[in-house]
């Protein structure tokens, strides 16, 4: 009798290729489905549910990836696997990464570590890049935006420090949620005292997600919510700055 | 006289050529080789640079200030009783005290000329729109005795001819307009003096006195007859303006005014749709070279005359007709300059004056004239790259073109003469054939060559389809047919037109400017690709209904289920593509050209989309009638769901080689599309440059803007003058768009990453 060896599968919402924002260069951009938190400005809901995303296998997200790998290599980017939550599905994600990998392309994991504890240290071998989405430093606020506890992902940053795992830090900037100075310090504090970050993106607030969640009938916690204007993100920027970071 | 035409230098040439190194360019004509013994490659950054001065900026703001009232009027004056010729008008200038660069078409800044040899109607009708009178002279001499092009063309299409173009099926033809995109190569009359070339013409005259005296032999010698005049009327032109171009020039400033000098001469002669520069930046940067290490000038006299020189370039002018303008909207010229590329021998053709052209745009800023070209290479200098990049994010007004693609088939000497039609300068031109519309000829294929919008059997009638969904292999079938007919119509159409020109409106000077005999292409275009793709695409891929009116023309479709679009670096929708593009140019190499023209084909609109589109019905992709097709190669707007990289390495995949006339893409990303932080954008630009070009890419219009800032320039055109972006192989200002066409730019995707 044939053992038939199922291939790795996920949950895969959609690709695409951006500039400057998922991490360096163009990059293919893998969104895979399901993520464990409900982030109050989440721009991307339908993301939230795996069971809402396509099956596939890492072969036909490879065979997507491959035509850009020479397109990707030349700007200077790679790949980014993000979401939803990736380290959901740590072992597709584990898999897609090592395939970059072994084609030579730039990797990077865009995370809110809250899932950290999944990642094995082979799937962080595999990574060149951690993007680390740290929502808040103050457990309390943490818990009320995201859903979620926030040891983990500090856990998750400091176990990334330890292995000298490069990390970029990004922070959403939301205003009357994470714009709060003393929070922002405590956060500028725990980042500095990470030798492997390499820098830390202050993203402002956007509610370009809002038509999504009309299109899934589901309410917009924060469509009332001002998005920063630009002296809050400056100050922000500023406080980070303050701690020797490379704030953007 | 031998047919080298050696001259042994005099004292002005051995002056004019001090320090210069080489010796081939000296025995005959060969600017190449001069600028390959001579020049001096720069791989610095921009920091060199310098400002304008007052001089540059009072001259610049004298003529500029006249826009506002020739944006409102139209034209700001024209000169109706005077046919244009290279002399007919006395010296104009903008400011004659501080003008370093001297000469108008006319004897006013901004005042247009008419050029009634290409069509006398075309006149009539230019003057009319902007509310002057046609001069009762000129109407007789050209409406009785001396015939035009137009008339000429007329004259010999044949009923089939005029239905196709009636029809919309074949548009845009130069039958009532100058026809263009011939780049005399200006530089000569910089490097050589009229003297030397009228003696180098007469070398080649004298060549085919042994000749018999064939028609083809005969219209040589008439034609060459005729640029030795032209010369001769370059020489006196430059008389009035106090300079003597007989002679080469002697230093950077005399070198930037004969070449202009040279160019003025042909845009005083002809009103060609596209009246290109040629690559000059890198020859004058030799003469600014040597002026620099002599002492006589320094960097902000080298930019102001580079400075000078511009403003000339950017107030062009032709009289036009409104159907004209509906076409190619925005009042284009297509002066277009390329800049960079690199030499046979590896070392990057990119000098300080490369940089300093570019500077232009800061200095005077931005502009849609000249049509700054970058021909790229990823092996081009770092500093130079990035620069370009900065200046496309800061002004949409840069292009770029594959050095990689062109230099191997029409060498390192290679300008761009419109858009994206490669020329080696001085040796090869070519003969404007506009372009087929590929959807509406699909649609003939379901009609059995019946017009979709009047019903009126224009290609050969053949049996319609029938079924109530359209069948892929039939439809197939049924559209090379189709194509088959129009490959034939279209090349015997331009046939007639270019016969026609050359007999009645015949290009003295430019052709003066080149070598004889001359490499000739017969430059044939398809448009609304994606249209015709996508279309394709939907009836393979997916369920196509068809809607029929009474009389059995279909008139609309229907679509069930999902199919490929071209634009998502999908190859089920691309092969399409290349498969369309391939097939189309071998029908078209089948009929013999006029001249022995070397066929070639361009996937490129300008800005014709929007009127193909509003000439056209529905279309099986769900494009409804009217709605504009994609500009040139690009994906159907909105289509292209997965990022500018995706879209232009579907692009990438059009065959070069089977489009040797250019494949055009336009882009247009938000600034936070190419990355969060400002400082990294030029970087992250020129990453996708590289990526783009050595994926095979062709060509790439980059604008970076935000949508709102497009919709509010539409609603206050007063506060956005220079706002300047990238259309289909040139660039123009936003404000001078038709509303159609303003509102077709915005409809189109925003590469932008949310």
């Amino acid at each position: 009798m044939n053992t038939v060896v199922e291939p790795v599968t996920g949950r895969v919402h959609s690709w695409d290729l951006s500039t400057g924002v998922d991490g360096p260069g163009t990059r293919f951009v893998l969104f895979v489905n399901g993520c464990p938190l409900r982030c109050l400005y989440c721009a991307n809901p339908d993301t939230w549910r795996m069971r809402d995303g396509r099956r596939a296998t890492v072969d036909e997200v490879m065979a997507e990836i491959e035509k850009y790998r020479a397109f990707v290599t030349t700007a200077g980017g790679g790949v980014t696997v993000t979401g939803g939550e990736p380290l959901l599905q740590p072992a597709f994600t584990g898999a897609v990464l090592r395939r970059c990998k072994q084609a030579g392309l730039h990797t990077a994991l865009d995370t809110s570590g809250f899932l950290g504890a999944r990642a094995t240290d082979e799937l962080l071998t595999d990574t060149d890049l951690v993007l680390l989405d740290i929502k808040s430093s103050d457990a309390r606020t943490y818990r009320e935006l995201t859903g979620g506890e926030l040891t983990p992902t500090l856990d998750f940053a400091t176990r990334l420090d330890r292995l000298g795992k490069p990390m970029w830090i990004r922070y959403v900037l939301v205003p009357g949620w994470t714009d709060d100075e003393r929070a922002v310090e405590g956060l500028a504090r725990f980042v500095a005292g990470l030798g492997s970050v390499e820098r830390v993106d202050i993203l402002p607030f956007h509610k370009l997600g809002a038509a999504k969640y009309e299109a899934l009938g589901i309410p917009f916690p924060l469509r009332d919510t001002p998005v920063p204007d630009a002296a809050l993100v400056e100050r922000v920027r500023g406080q980070f700055r303050a701690h020797g970071l490379a704030a953007h | 006289m031998t047919a080298t035409a050696t001259m042994t230098a005099g004292p002005r040439t051995a002056e004019a050529w001090r320090r210069f190194a080489g010796t081939q360019w000296r025995e005959r004509i060969d600017v190449r080789d001069f600028i390959q013994a001579n020049y001096t490659p720069y791989e610095g950054d921009a920091a060199f640079l310098t400002g304008p001065t007052d001089r540059t900026r009072a001259v610049w703001e004298k003529v500029s200030g006249l826009f506002p009232e020739e944006r409102r009027r139209g034209i700001h004056d024209v000169d109706a009783a005077t046919p244009s010729t290279i002399t007919s008008h006395a010296p104009g200038y903008i400011d004659r005290d501080r003008e370093l660069i001297v000469g108008l078409q006319t004897d006013a800044p901004l005042k247009r000329a008419i050029m009634p040899n290409g069509g006398l109607r075309t006149v009539e009708s230019g003057l009319k729109a902007y509310g002057y009178e046609p001069d009762p002279l000129v109407t007789e001499i050209f409406g009785t005795y001396r015939k035009t092009h137009n008339d000429g063309v007329f004259d010999a299409y044949t009923p089939e001819m005029r239905d196709a173009r009636r029809a919309g099926i074949i548009t845009g033809l130069p039958d009532a307009y100058g026809r263009g995109r011939i780049i005399g190569d200006y530089r000569r009359v910089a490097l050589y003096g009229t003297d030397r070339l009228i003696a180098a013409k007469r070398a080649e005259r004298a060549l085919l006195d042994a000749r018999p005296s064939s028609p083809d032999v005969i219209r040589d010698r008439e034609e060459l007859a005729e640029q030795i005049r032209a010369l001769g009327e370059l020489a006196e032109m430059a008389d009035t303006y106090g300079c003597d171009v007989s002679r080469p020039a002697a230093t950077a400033h005399e070198a930037v005014q004969w070449l202009y000098l040279g160019f003025l001469a042909a845009v005083k002669e002809q009103n060609g749709a596209a009246m290109s520069l040629g690559r000059t930046s890198t020859f004058l940067d030799v003469y600014l070279q040597r002026d620099l290490d002599e002492g006589i000038i320094d960097e902000t006299r080298a930019q102001e005359l580079i400075d000078d020189f511009v403003v000339k370039l950017r107030i062009v002018r032709f009289l036009r007709t409104p159907e004209y303008d509906a076409l190619f909207s925005g009042d284009p010229t297509w002066v277009t300059e390329s800049i960079g590329g690199i030499g046979a021998d590896g070392r990057p053709l990119v000098t300080r004056t490369s940089f300093r052209f570019l500077q232009t745009l800061y200095n005077l800023g931005p502009a849609p004239e000249p049509n700054l070209t970058v021909l790229w290479s990823p092996r081009l200098p770092e500093g130079f790259k990035r620069f370009c990049a900065q200046a496309s994010i800061d002004t949409s007004a840069v292009q770029y073109e594959s050095d990689e693609l062109m230099r191997p088939r029409t060498g390192d000497d290679t300008a761009i003469a419109c858009c994206v039609s490669a020329m080696a300068v001085g040796k090869q031109m070519q003969f404007f054939g506009a372009r087929v519309n590929l959807a509406k000829a699909l649609l003939y294929a379901v009609n059995g060559g019946r017009d979709e919008m009047t019903g009126k059997q224009i290609a050969p009638e053949t049996p319609p389809l029938t079924g109530e969904y359209l069948d892929y292999d039939e439809l197939s079938a049924a559209y090379d047919r189709v194509l088959d007919w129009l490959a034939q119509t279209y090349v015997n159409a331009l046939n007639v037109i270019h016969y026609m020109h050359d007999k009645y409106a015949y290009e003295r000077i430019e052709m003066a400017l080149h070598d004889h005999p001359v490499h000739r292409f017969m430059a044939c275009g398809i448009a609304s690709l994606s249209v015709a793709v996508d279309s394709l695409s939907a009836v393979k891929y997916a369920r196509v209904k068809v809607f029929r009116d009474a009389t059995g023309l279909a008139v609309d479709f229907r679509t069930e289920g999902e199919f490929p679009a071209y634009g998502n670096n999908d190859d089920r929708a691309d092969s399409l593509a290349v498969g369309l593009v391939e097939s189309f140019m071998e029908k078209v190499r089948k009929h013999p050209t006029y001249r022995d023209a070397e066929h070639t084909q361009s996937v490129l609109t300008i800005t014709s989309n929007v009127v193909y589109g509003k000439h056209t019905g529905n279309t099986p992709d769900g494009r409804r009638a009217g709605q504009p097709f994609a500009p040139g190669a690009n994906p159907m707007n909105g289509r292209d769901r997965h990022g500018v990289a995706a879209s232009a390495l579907s692009v990438a995949k059009l065959p070069y080689g089977q489009a040797r006339d250019g494949i055009s893409l336009t882009t247009t990303v938000t600034p936070e599309g190419l990355g969060h932080l400002p400082e990294e954008r030029a970087g992250h630009l020129v990453g996708i440059l590289d990526a783009y070009m050595a994926a095979g890419g062709f060509h790439m219009n980059v604008n970076v803007l935000n949508r709102a800032v497009l919709e509010d320039a539409m609603e206050h055109p007063e506060k956005y003058p220079e706002l300047t972006i990238r259309v289909s192989g040139y660039a123009v200002n936003f404000v001078r768009l038709t509303r159609e066409q303003q509102l077709d730019v915005i409809s189109r995707t925003f590469h932008g990453s949310l």
